[in-house]
């Protein structure tokens, strides 16, 4: 380890503002990233779901 | 070899065979990824040493160069995929110009925005209007006209040529991102990293640094396979095989 404590780990010089708040973004950034398509699939089988359903529901009633 | 590329470029243009085996590859880019991000920013962050110069903001280095390099590269490879797309007619390529474009962009606003945010105790100033800076913002807007024309036109398939067009054409710019701190006097330094000569950097700043890259391109891949996947069921989903796989889901 590079720093002597977990205090000058954080403060990092005078620099602990900027590094934080860049690997901050970045690390914001990534999971957004991650997540949009999770979510998108998730949304993306339960539409199909739905429309396989009336779409069965059609045809017995027909 | 000429027969065997030529089996693996058309099975890459059939969605089904993508879907599957894409399945298969996903986790072997989505864990070393996750390994690389984690003990190079660990790395980066904790054990290598401060620069004699700028101190810890230096750490900085380790999302910003990764992210500028992946930018300029996705933005390469959104444009061949563009290119494909619009010789051969390839569908599959269409899809993954449309996955890289919002990836490519995210990786460009990074690399922007902790260029900004060290410039300030470094240079002084969050912002000028130098070569390299002026030429990564314009790839930014690049990103996002891309993104726009996909969407832009009546069918689908039109909006993919223009943007696979606007993404080709925008080629020109990574040259001159690429050479912009050499052709123009700039704050920004030099290219850390060469690929031909010995870099400047010492080993024990290095390491970490590729580490980051290889950590950054495989979450890329990842990424790329996610939406694609997306893509392929969506555009697909009145086939057989994406229904069955939709119960098979919805049962669970």
């Amino acid at each position: 380890m590079f720093f002597d404590s977990f205090a000058e780990f954080l403060a990092m010089g005078k620099h602990g503002f900027y590094v934080w708040l860049c690997y901050g973004i970045t690390a914001l950034v990534i999971i957004a990233n991650i997540l949009a398509p999770i979510r998108q699939r998730k949304k993306l089988i339960e539409q199909q779901t739905r429309l396989q359903r009336r779409e069965r529901k059609n045809a017995s009633e027909t | 070899m000429w027969e065997a590329i030529k089996r693996l470029y058309h099975r890459m243009g059939s969605p089904k065979w993508f879907y599957e085996i894409s399945a298969v590859w996903l986790p072997w880019f989505a864990i070393p990824a996750a390994l690389c991000l984690v003990v190079g920013a660990v790395w980066g962050l904790a054990f290598a040493p401060a620069d004699y110069q700028q101190g810890n903001s230096f750490r900085i280095i380790y999302i910003h160069v990764p992210a500028a390099i992946l930018a300029q590269s996705a933005y390469a490879m959104m444009a061949i995929a563009g290119g494909i797309f619009l010789i051969w007619r390839m569908k599959m390529a269409a899809w993954v110009a449309a996955a890289i474009a919002p990836i490519g962009a995210s990786f460009c606003f990074i690399a922007l925005i902790t260029g900004a945010i060290w410039g300030k105790p470094t240079w002084g100033t969050w912002w000028v209007w130098d070569a390299r800076l002026t030429s990564m913002l314009l790839l930014l807007f690049l990103y996002f006209g891309v993104m726009a024309l996909q969407r832009a036109m009546d069918t689908e398939d039109t909006s993919a040529k223009a943007g696979a067009i606007l993404s080709l054409v925008g080629l020109v710019n990574i040259p001159i991102i690429k050479y912009s701190v050499e052709w123009w006097n700039t704050l920004h330094q030099p290219a850390t990293l060469k690929l031909t000569e010995e870099s400047t950097m010492a080993m024990e700043m290095l390491i970490p640094l590729l580490i980051m890259i290889v950590g950054f391109y495989l979450l890329f891949v990842t990424l790329i396979f996610m939406r694609t996947r997306n893509s392929v069921l969506w555009h697909e989903r009145k086939k057989n095989w994406v229904k069955k796989l939709v119960q098979v889901q919805a049962e669970k």
